[in-house]
């Protein structure tokens, strides 16, 4: 975060001394973007949010160890594709899972889906890609992440 | 202004009642409310606050300064390996949810990124940005990573040229929200 600031700031300081007018079109552009992009983020997470109060994360995540076989990966994927937890929450939760028992290939499938398939977040990127094109690359990356998910398990415990 | 509430009128609505409502349950005391706009509202809040206003100002910046001919060059059709290797640097140095990739997608489309490069960006900012790799690396281990890191890269490269390949006859835009 630190590092994004100092990269701004340069950036910034940089574009300034180059061209004061450039710059200052560019920032409106930019916060132009962010205030039209706003109202829609703040409904989704106040909605996740709520959400989560019901359905809090380590209660969705605790039950991923309880199914095995298929069913157990259909959850990871389900739970995966639906939550949105940032990669903070998500990784420490996954490990204290490893160390309770879970498999890795479970994990892998919940990672994976977790990462690249965002269901709650399509209100957000239809604004930019609109629906038909947001809903095949939630597709697309679900197949995606099934397949990295599912071989990656498989390729982990062969090793 | 005007333009704007009437633009965004259901979400401003919508945030407007939940923010009340998070500020009654702090003056009432009430713990729901309370848990909800501090353990999981704030969580997310936080984790974008800051970060989403410097990218927005960086894409700007980036769309006053890149030049269409040299980014088309670099990241259009034909920019082949090149290209492919541009956007996956790119997109390991973010940080950040995904949504914030939307943004950096909507720029590289309006330069002339081709449509491949661009899921590649994308594919790559889910599965293999450098802050995360950390992160997995601390909990489930090297060998977790290593492996899932190399599986996805071919495995994105594939999805965006099928994506490709279906935007081929169809028209493709990323608009400005």
């Amino acid at each position: 975060m630190i590092l994004l600031l100092v990269i701004i700031a340069i950036a910034l300081a940089v574009s300034f001394y180059f061209d004061r007018k450039k710059t200052l079109l560019g920032i409106k552009k930019g916060v132009k973007m962010f205030l039209n992009l706003m109202p829609t983020i703040l409904v989704v997470l106040a909605a996740v949010s709520i959400l989560l109060y019901f359905l809090p994360n380590e209660l969705i995540v605790k039950h991923l160890g309880e199914n095995a076989g298929w069913a157990g990966y259909a959850i990871a994927a389900v739970v995966g594709s639906l939550a949105l937890i940032p990669g903070f929450i998500a990784y420490p939760l996954s490990g204290a899972l490893v160390q309770s028992g879970v498999g890795y290939p479970v994990i892998a499938v919940f990672i994976t889906t977790l990462m690249m398939v965002g269901i709650l977040t399509l209100p957000i990127e239809i604004k930019f890609f609109g629906l038909k094109t947001s809903l095949l690359r939630n597709l697309f990356f679900l197949i995606g992440a099934l397949i990295i998910g599912l071989f990656t398990g498989l390729i982990y415990h062969i090793l | 202004m005007k333009q704007y509430w009437t633009k965004h009128k259901a979400s401003l609505i919508l945030t407007t009642v939940f923010g009340l409502f998070i500020g009654l349950s702090f003056v009432l005391d009430f713990e729901p409310g309370k848990s909800i706009g501090r353990d999981q509202f704030w969580v997310f809040v936080k984790e974008m606050i800051l970060f989403l206003p410097v990218m927005f100002i960086l894409i700007g910046l980036g769309d006053v300064w890149i030049s269409k001919e040299k980014a088309e060059k670099h990241m259009g059709e034909g920019s082949g390996v090149k290209g492919i290797l541009m956007v996956i640097v790119m997109s390991m140095a973010q940080v950040g949810p995904l949504y914030g990739a939307f943004p950096v997608a909507y720029l590289l489309w309006k330069k002339g990124a081709s449509v491949r490069n661009i899921f590649i960006y994308l594919g790559a900012f889910c599965t293999i940005k450098i802050p995360m790799l950390t992160f997995e690396i601390g909990f489930l281990g090297w060998k977790f990573s290593l492996i899932r890191t190399l599986l996805s890269l071919p495995i994105i490269i594939l999805i965006a040229i099928a994506m490709e390949k279906y935007f081929k006859n169809r028209k493709f835009e990323i608009q400005n929200p």
